[in-house]
Formats: C-alpha cells, structure tokens, sequence
C-alpha cells in the first residue's frame, strides 16, 4: 500500500534537514503506529506525503499502491486515497462545513470518474456517519472547525475520513486533546473504517489509542528516522520506560 | 479663485462636447443651477485629494475610451425569478418595448423625459436638491453634471408598501455609449421599496440617484455591474434619512475596467438606519472604487459599512468611508470594515477610513485588512481532494460572505451568490 524508501527531507526556506532516511513499508489493510519524542519528524513525514508546501525531498521515494506520489499534488493523492487527520485541523470561516464535506466528495468521485453523490445521499450518508461520532447537526452547519473545542475537531476529521472512505489513512495524534470517551468514539470510527484494503498509520504518543487500535507493527521514530520496529509490545515499553533505553541501544 | 488652469481646460472641454435636453421642462432651473455649480467647481482632476487613488481623467474627458460590449449569454438573467417591475435602458436609453407597464399599487412611476409637463411637483421640488446638499463638505461635481445633463431617469413615488421591486435593467449594446441616467426615489412616511440595479449600462455611464426616505420609510437596493471588462462607471447615490426609516444598500462588481461608486448618506432623523455593503471581485486592469460619506446629523442612528474586494493579476481597489458625527448626535453607533484579499503581489488595496467625531456619546469604530489567501486553509481543502481552483473559490465566497449577508432578502441574496459563483467558474 504505502512504501516509503530512504526518504531525505529537507525545509525549503531554511538548510535545515528533518527527515534524514526514512524507510517504511506498510501492506494493505495493515495498521502500523509510530511513535517518537517530540521534533522528531512525525508531523514532517505526514505533510510530506500529504503533499504540502515548503518541504524539498532531497533522496528517496514514497508510493502509495506502486505509484509515486510526491510528485501529485495535494488533491491527486487525496483522489489516490490519501487522507491525513491532521495533528492540528485547520479552521476556515466562512465555509460551512458541510458545504466543505460536499465538495470534496464530489470533487474525489468525479477524480475517479464517478457520479457526484445527490443532496438528499449526501445528507443521509453524512447524518448517519455524523451520528456515530456523536457530531451534532449544529457542528456540520457552522464553518470548518470555527469554534470547535480540540476533541470536537478531532472528530471532525475522523467524520471526514468515513466520508472520504481513503484507502491509506494517517492519523497525527488524533488522541491529543480527546477525553476517554471521546477517544473510544474515535477509536471506533477508525475501527469501523479497518478493511483488507485499507491501511492506516497512526501516529501517537500513548499507548492508550493503541489498547482501542490494536496495531501490528509499531516504528519509533528519531531524529528524522525510523530507528527501531517491531510489535505492539514496542508501545508498551516506551510507556513504561520513555525512549531513553531505545535511542541508548541505537546509538 | 479662480479654478486652475487644468481643471478648467478639463471642464470646458467636456461642457463643450455636450447637450443639454430640450427646454420647456420643470428641471430647467436646476439643471441651469447644476451647470454653473460645474462650472465653479471644475470637473475633478488626479490633482484632487478626493481623487488621489481613482484616476478620473476618463471620466472627464470630452469623449470616454470605447467599450468592446461583452457577451453574458452564458449567464442566466440575473434576478430573473424575482416577481418584479422591470424598466429596461440600453445604452441610457429607455426601452418601451422590454419595460413593463409603468404602475404598480401604492407607487406612481414616471420617466423624467416624459415628465416635464406632467404635474408631478414631488419631483421638481427634489430634483438636485439631494445632490446639492451632499456637496458639502465635499464636493461631487460629477453628480453635479449628472444634475446637469441627465438624458433621462425613473422618477418613484411611494406611498405605501410596494408589491414588489423596482428592477432596472442596463443593457450596453454601442462601444461609444456615453449615457446620464438621474433617478428621483420618494418614499412617504412608511412606505417601503426595493429597488434592483444591474447590467454594464454604456461604454461610459454616469448615474445619479436621489433618494428621500420620510419617517418608518424602508428603502433597500440591491445592485449587480457585470462582468463587462472594458466599461466604466461613476454612480452617485444621495440619502436622506428620516426618523426610524431604513436604508439597506449592497453592490455586487465584477470586473469593469472602472468603477467609481459614491454613496453619501444623511441621517437626518433620530433613530434611523443606514446599512452599505459592497463585495467587488476584479481581474488585470480592474479599478474598483467605493467612496462613502455617511454624516449623523439625528440621535441613536446606526450606520454600517461593509465592503469586501477581491482582486488579482493587477486589480486596483479604492476604499474611502468617512463617518461624521455632528454636535449633538448622540448614540450614534457607526460601524465601518473594508478588506481585501489580494490573490498575488500585483494587485493593490488602497483604504482610508475616517471618523469624525463631534458628539461624546458615540460608539464608532472602523477596520481595514489587506490580505493573501490562507495558504493553511488552502491545503487542509486541498488534501481533502478539492482542486487547489475550486478551494480557492471556496476561500474567496468565504471571504465575501460577511458582505452578502448583509442582503436582508433570501431570494435576492440567494441570486447574487449564485451570480457569484457563477462568475467564479467562468473567469478561470
Ligand atoms: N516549517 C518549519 N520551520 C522550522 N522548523 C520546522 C518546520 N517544520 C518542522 N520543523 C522542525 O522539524 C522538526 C520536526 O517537526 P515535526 O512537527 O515533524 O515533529 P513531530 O515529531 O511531529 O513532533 P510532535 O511529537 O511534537 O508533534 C522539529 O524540530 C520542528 O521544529
Ligand atoms: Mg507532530
């Protein structure tokens, strides 16, 4: 699904590296997790591959199902099946959100050469994905995460991701900022959305999102780098011991 | 003194090269008055402060630059399911045969071409007594001119609540149209009316409103000026404003390679309302001005401006709103926002608010903002799959929305927004 080989990356406005070989491959229908001190790089490999702006890719390749995305922008590899729930949603006054949500479904059916979905399905399909979140009617009336409280638009990016129903999902912390509850809710949404031909990357700090969504392989990632893999029992002893033992045993 | 050489130059020869209409009218005295108030004012010159960021040259000159007619096939008729009276002009000229009947309950409505013998006193009281008195402290003699000069006009009264809008239609159909429409609107002490204004009008037009709204009067106006890249414009739009009336104003601009609209508001009676929105969108040689003098001369009235441009590849817009607070106005709450959003480095917003304030309890306030498109809101629209054009049709609707909102009709809101996107699609 994802195939991400030796990846450099480097900002574009400043001579400052941040990912510095990233390698990481990910099969369909696969959940791997990573983990990683603050700075070093989550974010970046995110919006690398989401495509945004200010980032130059100086070595490497990343694929999504065999094709290279880097050069796509940001709405091909979203058509492609990218989604990234973003460490920090973005609020955009003055679009409603589901006027927001509308337009990007339609946008990707029609990027794929299939019908738009009616008013009346969209409303229907959404009212029910809404519902399973626990998003109000009022949340999808009022502008993109305008107002929204941090749990509010973390659930907000989730609905958005059932709508969008990506085959490659990236969550950034969607557990920051969420309550217990919330975060079962969300687990949830994702767990509903796991499928043969879906994958999912999940970027945390805790354990806890991973007791909801169990993942099969967990990265840790430092300094710009993937410095150490293996299984969910990976996740337990940062927990329990912090990265401290992991980067004395790499370096 | 004696006017500056250029300024006379200018006015003399723009006088020469016209007409007035025929005599035997009752708006003789005033167009006569009209004609020497030109002349000692002189036409304005790019030498004016009040005409620093809006070059008037062609406006003034004897002859204005021809205007290739653009063609808006591709458009449905804006307005077009709107119940409404439709007076048509082409090129500042009436059109009998794609006007309705000139008649509608509690609302008499009269061509001033036609007028002169007619005994329709309301009119010859008002004609060019608006714009006289909204000379002052700043002089507009190219209403002035207007005053002087109109080849004709819709002349509305009201005396209760109209059954539906007036809709006047400005259809271009000659590169050399240079048209003067004046119109004279009165509304009696609560009445109400809608005007809709829309269409290009001429290669050049000139037009003048007047209008008088008496105490509990409600007056809303609704205007569109096309997508027509090669006109240009000076409107001038003069208010008075009685006790507890109302006055709702919203001007929707695309493109027009000059545009100069004025709106100068008096709020003459306590606890009135006066409300002017303008959202303009311009492309390359675009120059979009909006000039507003909004004076509260009454207690507890409310003025609020809002206008919103948004301008690319060289675009120019002119936002100048002054708020006078006479002595004694007391809780006056005037309100004041222009900004704009500048899709690249050549385009330009220039703005000068002002208050002045000689009442000490007030609340005015007053903003201006210049800025590029949100480049974080751009991509989070784009990574959900929306192409970078379309996202960037959503960022500027958002942006021009607080300006739409101020349309108090759904109907006619509704209208203009899909005119708007309209416009969107096509201009990419
Ligand atoms: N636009 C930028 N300008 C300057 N520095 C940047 C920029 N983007 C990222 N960085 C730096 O790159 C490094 C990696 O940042 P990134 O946000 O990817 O970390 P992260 O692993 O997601 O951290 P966290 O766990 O705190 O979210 C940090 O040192 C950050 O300060
Ligand atoms: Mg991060």
């Amino acid at each position: 699904m994802l195939e991400i080989k030796n990846l450099h990356v480097k900002l574009e406005e400043e001579d400052k590296q941040i990912l510095k070989g990233v390698d990481l491959t990910l099969e369909a229908g696969k959940v791997h997790a990573i983990m990683g001190p603050n700075g070093s790089g989550k974010s970046t490999l995110s919006y690398v591959l989401a495509g945004r702006d200010g980032y130059e890719v100086t070595d490497g390749s990343a694929k999504l199902g065999g094709e290279d995305i880097l050069e796509m922008d940001p709405e091909e590899r979203a058509a492609a099946g990218l989604f990234l729930a973003f460490q920090y949603p973005v609020e955009i006054p003055g679009v409603g959100n589901m006027t927001f949500l509308r337009t990007a479904v339609n946008a990707q059916r029609k990027a794929r050469s299939e019908d738009e979905l009616s008013a009346a399905d969209f409303l229907k399909l959404i009212r029910e994905k809404a519902k399973s979140l626990k998003i109000d009617a009022d949340m999808l009336k009022r502008p993109v995460n305008v107002g929204f409280s941090g749990g509010e638009k973390k659930r907000n990016e989730i609905l958005q991701m059932a709508m969008l129903e990506p085959k490659m999902c990236i969550l950034d912390e969607t557990d920051s900022g969420l309550d217990v509850d919330a975060m079962k809710l969300v687990a949830e949404g994702v767990n509903a959305l796991r499928d043969e031909g879906r994958s999912f990357l999940v970027i945390t700090h805790y354990q806890r999102l991973l007791d909801h969504i169990k993942p099969d392989v967990v990265h840790i990632m430092a300094d710009g780098k993937i410095i150490k893999t293996g299984g969910p029992e990976l996740a337990l002893e940062v927990e329990n011991n912090g990265y401290a033992d992991i980067l004395a045993e790499v370096a | 003194m004696a006017l500056a050489k250029l300024k006379q130059d200018t006015t003399e020869t723009r006088l020469s090269a016209m007409q007035m209409p025929e005599g035997g009218h009752w708006s003789d005295a005033a167009r006569a008055d009209a004609l020497s108030r030109v002349r000692m004012m002189g036409l304005p010159t790019r030498r004016d402060e009040y005409w620093k960021y809006t070059n008037p040259t062609t406006l003034t000159d004897a002859n204005g630059p021809p205007a290739a007619t653009f063609d808006m096939s591709d458009e449905s008729q804006l307005f077009g399911d709107i119940d409404r009276l439709k007076i048509v002009f082409v090129d500042g000229v009436y059109d009998a045969d794609a006007s309705d009947p000139l008649a509608m309950e509690h609302v008499t409505i009269a061509r001033l071409a036609e007028a002169g013998e007619k005994d329709i006193h309301w009119a010859k009281d008002m004609y060019g007594t608006l714009e006289i008195d909204g000379q002052s402290p700043v002089e507009r003699p190219l209403a002035a001119l207007n005053t002087a000069f109109a080849s004709d006009g819709i002349l509305i009264h009201v005396t209760g609540k109209a059954p539906k809008p007036v809709s006047m239609i400005y259809h271009h159909s000659s590169d050399t149209s240079d048209a003067i429409l004046h119109h004279c609107i009165k509304l009696e002490s609560g009445a109400e009316l809608t005007v809709l204004e829309n269409g290009p009008a001429a290669a050049r037009f000139n037009k003048c409103m007047e209008i008088d709204v008496a105490d509990g009067a409600a007056f809303h106006h609704v205007r569109a000026q096309g997508r027509d890249h090669e006109r240009r414009a000076v409107t001038h739009m003069f208010t008075r404003l009685g006790a507890n009336s109302t006055y709702k104003s919203f001007t929707l601009t695309a493109n027009g390679v000059l545009t100069r609209n004025e709106t100068i508001i008096d709020l003459r009676g306590d606890d009135a309302i006066a409300h002017v929105a303008g959202a303009a969108m311009g492309d390359g040689d675009f120059h979009h001005d909006d000039t507003v003098f909004i004076t509260h001369d009454a207690v507890n009235c409310e003025s609020r401006q809002v206008f919103k441009k948004v301008l690319r590849n060289g675009a120019v817009g002119v936002f100048q709103g002054k708020i006078l607070v006479q002595p004694g106005a007391q809780k006056t709450d005037g309100y004041q926002i222009s900004q704009s959003l500048l899709l690249d480095e050549d385009s330009q917003f220039l703005a000068k608010p002002e208050l002045e304030i000689y009442a000490d309890d007030v609340a005015c306030s007053h903003g201006s903002t210049s800025g590029a498109i949100d480049e974080d809101a751009l991509f989070y629209l784009r990574s959900r799959g929306v192409p970078e054009h379309q996202a960037q049709d959503l960022l500027v609707l958002a942006f021009l929305a607080e300006a739409i909102e101020e349309i108090e009709d759904e109907d006619i809101a509704a209208d203009i927004l899909s005119r708007l996107e309209g416009w969107l699609v096509r201009r990419r």
